[in-house]
């Protein structure tokens, strides 16, 4: 995966959070799922999609919540 | 001290000769409000038999979503200490192994952080720091760090693994408990940090069939020592307790498949018809000892009683040789959770746990899409009847008219 693809990838996944928010509750389960699927043409793979939730995690622009299950949504 | 609240109904769970909750709890109360407002919330709850805590919710540290479980109460203006009242989880060594200076610098954080309360052990096996506040969760965290310390599993991922001391401590380990746990919990880290399952999945490891850890009920795969070989019989130490105890009364007539024997010429086992329970063992340690060929079995599927009821693990592996895999850094073993946890996340819906999804899709479906031949020794319960569905006998039952 090159680094465009994942820069395109990371802001994909915010997005789709963000668009979804107070709507939609996503498991990090269903972005790997959605995002692979929709990035499937430039090569990328469940683990590139679990690598950019860690990284977006770890740079505090997504933050995990739990509410009968984990969900992953913007920092408040 | 004067206390901030009555507590008369816990007041009566202070009798007896046990140590009580309470006391620990009064205790910890003297040197924070944040717990006095505990006692006087849970007595409310034994009052109106309910309970008044919140879970969930946005909490957590930088990076991780696990290790930090929510708790709110649901009485925040009343008792305003606990309005906030997490619990932090921290990975535990293999085999619960401590030493006091560190349990010391453990139990100091939390006193200064937090509530003053722990849990040795939750049911994971975590230590668990009680009653911290969301501002105090990066501190905790990163003094715990400090220390050697990480934050255990929970939400949906990863759960802490746990195992019993095994070879640390016990004559009975058939493999090296603390090794694989370890390991496994080093090689899963993502997995038990960034919840990216349906639900939460449990390993636990007990070096024999007494199953200290409970795994047979508690963990979604269960790893249970076992031996390929005979029963190691030292006839003299038979006969020491012979003179001791009834053997008959207690040891033969207990064996579940009666495969034992006793009389002048010494103890027999029909190996072949030994389900491994371990009776023998336990009631005569000094006399028989676990074989030589030691291993585990693994099993799957537990769970407590929650969607659709409580279930045991059922054997997946009969036989796994754990020594010879650790060579090879347990790469047998962990492609073979790879697999499974493949398999549940692309069949497996939201809440639903491995051995509720192997119920529903069928265990043939299963061990054939985890790549694992169909063993007639896969079964719910020792004796059990297998419950794999061998196609090609149906299909040759088929052509030759018979029913299955």
């Amino acid at each position: 995966m090159t680094d465009e693809t994942k820069t395109q990838l990371e802001e994909a996944i915010v997005n789709l959070i963000k668009e979804f928010t107070n709507k939609k509750r996503f498991k990090p389960g269903d972005i790997v799922k959605e995002m692979e699927a929709k990035f499937s043409a430039k090569g990328v793979t469940k683990d590139d999609v679990k690598a950019a939730i860690r990284d977006l995690a770890d740079s505090g622009r997504l933050i995990y919540g739990y509410a009968g299950g984990s969900f992953l949504s913007l920092p408040e | 001290m004067s206390k901030k609240y009555q507590t008369p109904l816990l007041d009566e769970l202070k009798n007896g000769k046990w140590p009580s909750f309470v006391n620990e709890i009064e205790k910890a109360a003297e040197k924070s409000e944040m717990t006095e407002d505990l006692l006087g919330q849970v007595e409310q709850s034994y009052n109106e038999k309910a309970g008044h805590w919140k879970h969930g919710g946005m909490v957590g540290v930088k990076g991780y979503g696990s290790g930090i479980v929510g708790r709110f109460s649901d009485l925040p203006e009343k008792y305003p200490g606990v309005k906030e009242f997490h619990t932090i989880r921290i990975n535990q060594p293999s085999g619960f192994f401590y030493t006091s200076d560190i349990l010391r610098k453990i139990v100091d954080i939390g006193e200064k952080h937090a509530s003053g309360l722990f849990n040795f052990h939750g049911s994971t096996g975590d230590i668990q720091i009680l009653g911290a506040k969301t501002s105090e969760l990066e501190t905790i965290f990163q003094q715990c760090v400090a220390h050697g310390f990480d934050l255990g599993g929970s939400g949906s991922a990863l759960r802490t693994p746990s195992c019993c001391v095994g070879m640390a401590r016990c004559a009975k380990a058939n493999y090296d408990t603390m090794h694989i746990c370890y390991n496994i919990t080093q090689a899963f880290q993502d997995e038990m940090h960034r919840p990216i399952f349906n639900y939460k999945f449990k390993f636990k490891f007990s070096g024999c069939g007494n199953d200290c850890t409970a795994s047979i009920a508690r963990a979604d795969m269960s790893v249970i020592g076992t031996w390929k070989d005979n029963i190691r019989i030292d006839q003299d130490m038979v006969k020491e307790y012979a003179k001791k105890m009834n053997l008959h009364k207690y040891v033969l007539s207990k064996c579940p498949t009666k495969c034992m024997s006793y009389d002048e010429n010494g103890l027999k086992i029909d190996d072949s018809n030994c389900t491994k329970c371990m009776h023998c063992i336990n009631v005569m340690p000094k006399a028989l000892r676990p074989g030589i060929k030691g291993g585990a079995t693994i099993l799957l599927g537990s769970k407590a009683p929650m969607v659709s009821g409580p279930r045991l693990s059922m054997v997946l592996v009969p036989f796994y040789d754990v020594a010879e895999d650790a060579k090879n850094d347990y790469q047998w073993f962990r492609d073979l959770i790879e697999k499974i946890w493949e398999f549940w996340d692309e069949y497996g819906v939201s809440r639903e746990r491995i051995g509720e999804l192997i119920q529903r899709v069928g265990i043939g479906n299963f061990i054939e899409a985890i790549g694992l031949e169909p063993l007639p020794e896969m079964v719910s319960s020792p004796r059990g009847n297998p419950f794999v569905l061998y196609e090609e006998y149906v299909e040759a039952d088929e052509g030759q008219g018979e029913s299955v």
